[in-house]
Order: structure tokens, then C-alpha cells, then sequence
């Protein structure tokens, strides 16, 4: 099954807001921004890839180094009350296409 | 990763426009509004009567988690088998009252369709209020969770 990362699962997670906060003031590269923290290296990659497979991060190579940046537009799409009432339509119509492809096969 | 459902809505305005495309051909898609039993599914819901022509009329039951029931009901102002479906939305024992839904369903191939929603609310105060329940509803049932999980603890 395909693994569906949304935005609002992604910022349920406080280590995670805290990685957004950081990024705010400037793209920052994984060590630099795991060095904020106390958890280990691990885990803040795994923080960091969740942000990404999401959108919420953008990978700018410079150089050597990679660079994690925010993407603001999709952060803006977080602050948009209009979310869960879309998200409430998308689940609906997602069972609804679910459903009748199942009936399309069983006939 | 790609946003299926689009929902339009514009500052200041009464109305939001809901689209969304469909892997499905578009005879499947509209039977998934007509039919009862598949209603129920995707809906959630209890369906009391669906009366699929025009100046028909329909009516939902819906059961919460703490199992109180929630109505809605509206009249079919046109149905075109198919394609269209115009019709009045309210949920009943709310302050929000009737909103007007102009439903159609387009072709785009044979095995694909499209599905706009037009919906009129009577004031923008109405729409916006609308739009924020899920968002409120979220809200509240993460801070019924907290209270909950405080509970076991005290």
C-alpha cells in the first residue's frame, strides 16, 4: 500500500515544528540543524525526510553540501483554514473511487 | 504529492466551487450518487430516502462516535440522469439553514470523469462558518483525546 504522508501529520510532531522554526531564518545542511537538537543523527534525518516527502522541505545542493530550505508555499497551504475541509472532501471522494472500482471489477 | 480534490473558495464570497477527477468512467460516478447502498458507504451515512428525479426529495442520518443522531435533508430541484444534479443541503439542528449544490458530472475519457460542486450559502458568515467545522471538529477531538488520556492519569 502506498504510504500517504499529509502536511498535518507531518507538524503533529514538536521535534518537527521545532525543525520548521529553525529553517524559518535560514536553509541550514542536516548536521547543522541536528546539532539544535539532542536526539541523534538518526533521527533527526528520519524528522527531515518525513519534511521532505511532504514538500515542507526543499534539498538545495551547493557545492558539497546540501542545503535543507522551507518551501513557504506549502507551508502557507498549513495555515489555510480551507485544509481539513478539503481534506474531509479528498478522504470521501477517495472511498468513493475506491468502492466503485471494486464494484467494477465484481461485475 | 499531487492534491486531487480542489476547493475554490474566494475571500468575501458565498459560494466555494469543489472539483475533483476520477479514475472512474462516468456512469460509475454517478451511480455512486444514486444508490443507496453505495451512498452509505462513502458517505458514512444512513440513507432514509433518496428520491433520484426532479422535485424529488432526500434525507441522511448520521451517527456520531458518542452515538447522538445528525439529520440533513433537501429537495432535488433537477435531476438529469448522468450529468446534473441541483439540490438543497441542510443539516439539521443547525443555525446554518438550507445551501443550494449544483452537481455535474463530465465525461474526459472512457474511463475517467470529473465531478464539479458549486455550493450557494446565504451569506458569506454562513460559507466561512461551514468551511471551519472540520478544522473545529479536528481541534475538538484532539482536546478530547488530552482530557481523556488526563483523566486515566488523575
Amino acid at each position: 500500500m502506498e504510504l500517504r504522508r499529509d502536511v498535518f501529520q507531518a507538524i503533529a510532531d514538536p521535534t518537527r515544528r521545532a525543525i520548521i522554526m529553525l529553517l524559518a531564518i535560514q536553509a541550514l545542511t542536516p548536521s547543522a540543524i541536528a546539532q539544535e537538537f539532542d536526539s541523534s543523527r538518526q533521527t533527526i534525518s528520519r524528522h527531515i525526510k518525513i519534511l521532505t516527502e511532504c514538500e515542507l522541505l526543499e534539498k538545495d545542493q551547493r557545492g558539497r553540501e546540501i542545503y535543507y530550505q522551507l518551501n513557504p508555499q506549502k507551508l502557507k497551504g498549513v495555515a489555510e483554514f480551507i485544509e481539513p475541509f478539503r481534506k474531509m472532501w479528498d478522504d470521501r471522494f477517495n472511498k468513493l473511487e475506491d468502492i466503485m472500482k471494486d464494484y467494477q471489477s465484481k461485475k | 504529492m499531487e492534491r486531487k480534490t480542489k476547493v475554490h473558495a474566494e475571500n468575501g464570497k458565498q459560494d466555494i466551487l469543489i472539483t475533483r477527477e476520477f479514475d472512474l468512467p462516468v456512469d460509475l460516478l454517478f451511480k455512486a450518487y444514486i444508490e443507496p447502498e453505495i451512498v452509505e458507504q462513502w458517505m458514512g451515512t444512513k440513507v432514509l430516502k433518496l428520491e433520484n428525479r426532479s422535485h424529488g426529495g432526500w434525507e441522511f442520518e448520521t451517527t456520531d462516535p458518542a452515538g447522538n443522531k445528525h439529520g440533513f435533508s433537501g429537495v432535488i430541484h433537477e435531476f438529469v440522469h448522468g450529468s446534473k444534479i441541483t439540490r438543497t443541503f441542510e443539516m439539521l439542528n443547525s443555525d446554518f439553514g438550507p445551501q443550494l449544490e449544483f452537481l455535474e458530472f463530465e465525461k474526459c475519457s472512457g474511463t475517467r470523469s470529473r465531478l464539479s460542486m458549486h455550493v450557494i450559502y446565504r451569506s458569506v458568515t454562513i460559507r466561512d462558518q461551514v468551511l471551519k467545522l472540520p478544522f473545529e471538529y479536528g481541534v475538538n477531538m484532539a482536546h478530547d483525546r488530552l482530557q481523556e488520556i488526563l483523566s486515566k492519569l488523575i
